[in-house]
């Protein structure tokens, strides 16, 4: 049942998806290694307590998942398919999922994969012993129990139905580890060492420096991989990054590059370069923190976001930085985001944005704070978030406010945000990988210990969790206009920025790899092939 | 009482360095590179201070109309990636530059005189834990206590300078410690002890200015060191924010990125860094010669 | 000279004791934890007990005092535990990136000794004169530019030069091979960040090298050298230049010293995997034990730097007593 509105939904939203498609008719050829660049680092390699992409891009192609996103298909937000599973189905409550698990399966020292590998994970991404992290923990909070009927099936038990389970469940963080290591090993020893059944096998990680994996000739997906093996470079400056492209130290970034990078990739290379770009499941977020006055007044935050010209903006600000699409509080182009029409009805969306601002200067003046002087606390970051602040910082001057900016290391920004609690306006991310509407916007209530701003708003709570347990997608959609008019609009207890947009301009060579809605997905790079 | 005070004035007089008209006409005449450093200097400093007057647009107003656009008569030195004026960006830089490498370097060296003399006057105990501090603080990398001071106090200029003028002070302690001890065995200080004069009137007016010259040069080099030291310390993106105009920042994140198809962007706001500490050294090089032509110093 | 050398030896240990207070201070000053970043940072909603789990693990419950006990008898022991960020042991961490860092630094000192002693000996004996002036201006050039923009211009040259020669753009190999392995690949890598922090070491050891010249030429036995109607390179070569290095030797080592672990912004521009860098990531990734383990090494290369010139100047220069 509910697999059949997924597989639904998954039709239009990668019709309404916009990437620049590699030629899909070409025969893959063997062989090769593929270098790329990654702009960070790697903290540990156990993809269960890590949250960042610089773990993901060198590390997830060492294992499988059990579900994961249609790598034919990566920009659909709703289309999953099985890894080391063959089948998988839910039951017609929605309560009981059932995964048949691979027979051909091993791990990369020889230990064959079964279903008590699959539940031995999951009980540790679930239910962690004391003093284990599992950093995903929450998405699983339906999860009441997982059983293995017999040695090739895995059965997980939700407490109640709910339509943000699959999707949790193809997360690329969630790698399928052997029972044998975490019993014979503990539960730490994934940190430090690596025995996946992904399509290469872990051989090198300088610390700092690089990654290097080789082909794993016994992958359980016919014929793949089709690359000898790749070697994942840290390059944490973004000019490196490009000058690695330009100059071939790298065929490939995966994370992204602002427009006017392209542009002169494209001017320098030619058709050496080929670009893939769409929407990026990330957005940028100011948050005003409603303890500190002024901004406890909702009239002062809505004149910050009528202040905002989205529309304009977006032309101007996609061509230097990560950033482009006009969209509400769902990932543009899914079935659940607001169109256009519905859209500029909100305040902040209007097209015309001297009205908008007239406007904002009026409620400025209501509130009794039109010269108003505040401290924009940003993360000290280019891209997008400090780029993103000094054009906010521009925006707000034209309607008389000065700001000034205080973008700090991500740990200062985090324990200002989190602990702290002392910043008058900040910004902040969204970011997510698998697109996953309802679970995404949960960020958006007062009480999501990710939501920063300080308020409590009993009649989103309520619409929120009617959302998560509907079943029907023409309701949740009319629940999420609800959700959104009183989050940006009447109570604008957020003001939106700009979605992010992925562009990955990359060597032509580098074939097979298609881009996803978020740079943490489709990266087991078990398809990609070099044309060399 | 009143004849012994004017011995000593007297004595100061004998020791004291010579006056500033003869300093600036040796330093015309006998140093040329340094009469050039000095004007290099003067120029960086008007424009710090007539920077509203001399730039042709507001700095920090964003003109996506203009974004990266090359050098031409409407902007002198092109527009960075918001379309702001980089002539502009760099006159108003040097306000940043020049403030924090002043208050850098008269801090720095001032406090570093104090700590000197003091630590030479009292010498004993005192002496041993200020030295003790010294040396923890030489020891110490640099760059990491500037960084982990910015972390700390917050953005701005305020924390930058301070961030900056922590790591100049034993450095400048050190020399004029040594200085001091030289002068401390001089006998009128003996005698203006002798007189009952207070220890902060010995140091002010009978041990700080005849270190003046150690003072001088070490004051000179922290000039440049602070510039430089500030533009670092943004293009870590640890500095002065966006969008005050700062040279360091202006060499950052698109600057750098675009620099191939915008080279104005990256390659003005490095000269200016340059020009500006090269005036400085120039003329303390100079300033060396001429005050103490055996005084070593980096 | 004995005694000299116990009690300069016995000095180091109120330094490193100074500066092992001083950054556990300043990093426990640093708003924000490591928890917070590494589970936060991603903006993830995560609750507040996975964050007590990591501040558990990592011991970030414990007491100060005993937080600072664990760090100072880690050091006293020379066991400095594990980095915090990536749970792998400090020495390694730093051990693997330390044969580039050294390999920079020894290529940068090179340049600088190789270019710089002729032309500071050459400033001097020809002071006042153009020959004088221009190494002067090159000399303050060098110390004026930033490195990291010299950097900048050095891969922006290179690209654009190797494109328009060859058609297609060169660029310096991004990861670090060992000489040993493949002296080609690691040359072409480190030559350009060794030319560009040589051009300022060289600056400076100009500048120390033609002041210390000018010094020793004026001193009484130099003038009587010459009166006897020696040569006046022989007294240059002989007499001058020995006693000149000694200033030289100091500031060589003590910037040798620096650029173990202090090309943080330099390695930034050329994407080296160094010890700086390293440093730089450990501060803003709050990573107590490798920040505190790094800046012990540091202080305590820098100590033992100076210790050596002081006693290497006592031995070479006879003028010289310590009491």
């Amino acid at each position: 049942m509910k697999l059949k509105t997924l597989k639904l939904l998954a039709g239009t939203a990668a019709a309404l998806f916009m990437t620049a498609n590699v030629a899909t008719a070409e025969t893959p050829k063997r062989g090769g290694i593929l270098n790329f660049v990654v702009g960070s680092k790697i903290p540990s390699m156990d993809g269960h307590m890590e949250g960042t992409f610089g773990m993901i891009h060198p590390i997830r192609p060492f294992y499988s998942t059990l579900i994961r996103v249609n790598p034919q298909n990566p920009s659909s937000t709703t289309d999953f398919v099985c890894d080391v599973c063959s089948t998988f189905s839910s039951s017609d409550d929605g309560k009981t999922h059932t995964f048949n698990i691979r027979k051909d399966i091993k791990f990369h020292d020889g230990t064959p994969l079964t279903a008590a590998d699959v539940k031995a994970t999951y009980d540790k991404l679930v239910f962690p012993p004391k003093g284990i992290l599992s950093l995903r923990k929450k998405f699983f909070s339906m999860v009441d129990t997982i059983t293995t009927p017999d040695s090739y099936t895995l059965v997980m038990k939700l407490k109640y139905p709910s339509p943000t389970f699959i999707p949790s469940v193809a997360m690329p963080f969630n790698f399928i580890y052997s029972k044998k290591d975490l019993d014979t090993h503990g539960y730490t020893w994934h940190q430090k060492n690596v025995n996946g059944s992904g399509a290469f096998v872990f051989v090198e990680h300088k610390p700092g420096a690089f990654v290097t994996g080789k082909r794993y000739d016994g992958y359980h997906h016919e014929g793949k991989p089709y690359l000898d093996g790749y070697k994942a470079i840290s390059a944490p400056k973004m000019a490196v990054r490009l000058q690695a492209i330009r100059g071939d130290r790298a065929g490939i970034e995966f994370r992204g590059f602002p427009p006017k990078a392209r542009d002169d990739l494209i001017k320098a290379l030619g058709d050496k370069i080929t670009v893939q770009e769409g929407d990026w499941n990330c957005s940028l977020l100011v948050t005003p923190n409603h303890k500190v006055k002024p901004f406890d007044d909702a009239r002062v935050r809505r004149a910050l976001s009528l202040a905002i010209d989205r529309w304009g903006g977006s032309k101007a600000l996609s061509k230097i930085a990560i950033v482009k699409t006009v969209g509400g509080v769902v990932f543009p182009s899914h079935p659940l985001a607001a169109t256009k029409d519905e859209l500029t009805k909100i305040p902040g969306f209007w097209t015309d944005i001297k009205k908008s601002r007239a406007e904002a200067k009026r409620l400025l003046k209501e509130a009794g704070h039109s010269n108003l002087t505040f401290t924009l606390l940003n993360r000290a970051v280019d891209q997008p978030y400090r780029i993103l602040g000094t054009w906010l910082i521009d925006q707000w001057r034209q309607i008389g406010l000065k700001v000034k900016q205080n973008a700090v290391p991500t740990g200062p920004w985090v324990n200002s945000l989190r602990k702290k609690k002392d910043y008058q306006v900040a910004i902040d991310a969204n970011c997510q990988s698998i697109v996953n509407p309802i679970v995404d916007v949960s960020k958006y209530l007062g009480s999501a210990s990710n939501n920063y701003a300080q308020y409590t708003d009993e009649a989103m709570e309520t619409m929120h969790e009617t959302m998560s347990r509907s079943g029907d997608p023409a309701e949740q959609r009319k629940i999420m206009r609800k959700f959104e008019t009183r989050l940006y609009g009447e109570e604008t207890h957020i003001i939106p920025t700009l979605w992010w947009y992925k562009i990955n301009p990359h060597r032509s060579y580098v074939k097979g790899w298609k881009i996803a809605p978020s740079h943490y997905l489709n990266q087991h790079l078990d398809q990609v092939w070099l044309d060399k | 009482m009143a004849v012994n005070e004017t011995y000593i004035e007297v004595q100061d007089e004998l020791i004291a360095p010579p006056g500033w008209r003869a300093v600036t006409a040796a330093l015309i005449r006998r140093q040329p590179l340094g009469a050039v450093g000095a004007l290099m200097v003067l120029i960086m400093v008007a424009a710090a201070l007539f920077a509203d007057q001399i730039a042709m647009y507001d700095p920090e107003i964003n003109d996506f109309a203009a974004m990266l656009e090359g050098p031409s008569t409407a902007h002198l030195f092109g527009t960075d990636e918001f379309g702001r004026d980089i002539y502009s960006r760099i006159v108003h830089g040097a306000r940043t530059a020049m403030t924090v490498g002043f208050s850098a370097a008269i801090l720095g060296s001032t406090i570093g005189l104090f700590v000197g003399v003091s630590s030479a006057y009292f010498g004993g105990w005192v002496d041993n834990i200020m030295q003790r501090i010294v040396d923890v603080l030489m020891a110490f990398p640099a760059i990491i206590l500037a960084l982990t001071v910015v972390i700390i106090l917050g953005r701005g200029v305020g924390p930058v300078i301070i961030a900056i003028t922590i790591p100049m002070i034993p450095n400048c302690a050190r020399v004029v410690r040594s200085s001091a001890l030289a002068i401390r065995e001089i006998p009128y200080v003996d005698a203006a002890r002798a007189m009952g004069f207070g220890h902060l009137r010995i140091i002010l007016r009978h041990i700080s200015p005849n270190i003046m010259a150690p003072y001088l040069i070490m004051l000179t080099n922290f000039l440049g060191a602070a510039i430089l030291a500030e533009a670092s310390l943004s293009y870590l993106g640890l500095g002065v924010q966006e969008p005050t105009p700062a040279w360091g920042l202006m060499l950052k994140s698109g600057a750098e990125e675009y620099a191939e198809s915008a080279p104005w962007a990256v390659i003005f706001p490095g000269l200016a860094i340059s020009v500006a500490v090269f005036g400085f050294n120039l003329f303390g090089d100079a300033l060396r010669d001429v005050l103490d032509p055996k005084l070593r110093s980096r | 000279m004995y005694k000299y050398t116990i009690k300069r030896i016995l000095l180091m240990i109120p330094t490193l004791i100074g500066a092992g207070v001083l950054i556990f201070v300043l990093m426990r000053l640093i708003p924000g934890d490591i928890c917070e970043i590494r589970l936060g940072g991603t903006g993830l909603a995560v609750d507040k007990d996975q964050i007590e789990i990591c501040r558990e693990n990592l011991g970030l419950n414990d007491s100060m005092p005993k937080q600072f006990f664990d760090f100072a008898v880690g050091v006293a022991t020379l066991n400095f535990g594990d980095s915090m960020w990536t749970g792998r042991p400090v020495t390694e961490e730093i051990a693997v990136r330390f044969e580039l860092t050294l390999q920079i630094a020894i290529m940068g000192t090179l340049a600088a000794v190789i270019i710089a002693l002729p032309f500071g000996v050459i400033s001097a004996i020809k002071q006042n004169t153009w020959i004088d002036y221009c190494i002067r201006l090159f000399s303050i050039a060098g110390i004026a530019t930033p490195s990291f923009w010299l950097g900048i211009m050095v891969i922006l040259g290179l690209l654009i030069a190797t494109q328009h020669l060859f058609g297609e753009p060169w660029m310096m190999p991004i990861t670090f091979t060992s000489i040993f392995a493949d002296p080609v690949a690691n040359l072409s890598q480190t030559i350009w960040p060794a030319v560009t922090i040589g051009y300022r070491y060289a600056a400076v050891v100009v500048r120390m090298t033609r002041s210390a010249m000018l010094e020793v030429l004026r001193e009484d036995y130099v003038r009587t050298a010459r009166a006897k109607g020696l040569f006046e390179k022989v007294i240059v070569n002989q007499h001058a230049l020995k006693n000149a290095l000694l200033p030289v030797i100091t500031l060589i080592g003590i910037e040798f010293a620096f650029l173990i672990g202090g090309l943080v912004v330099t390695e930034q521009v050329f994407n080296l995997n160094g010890l700086g860098k390293l440093f730089v990531d450990a501060v803003l990734q709050h990573d107590f034990t490798l920040t505190q383990s790094m800046v012990m090494m540091v202080v305590a290369v820098f100590v033992l730097v100076n210790l050596l010139v002081d006693l290497l100047y006592a031995w070479v220069d006879p003028r010289i007593h310590y009491s």
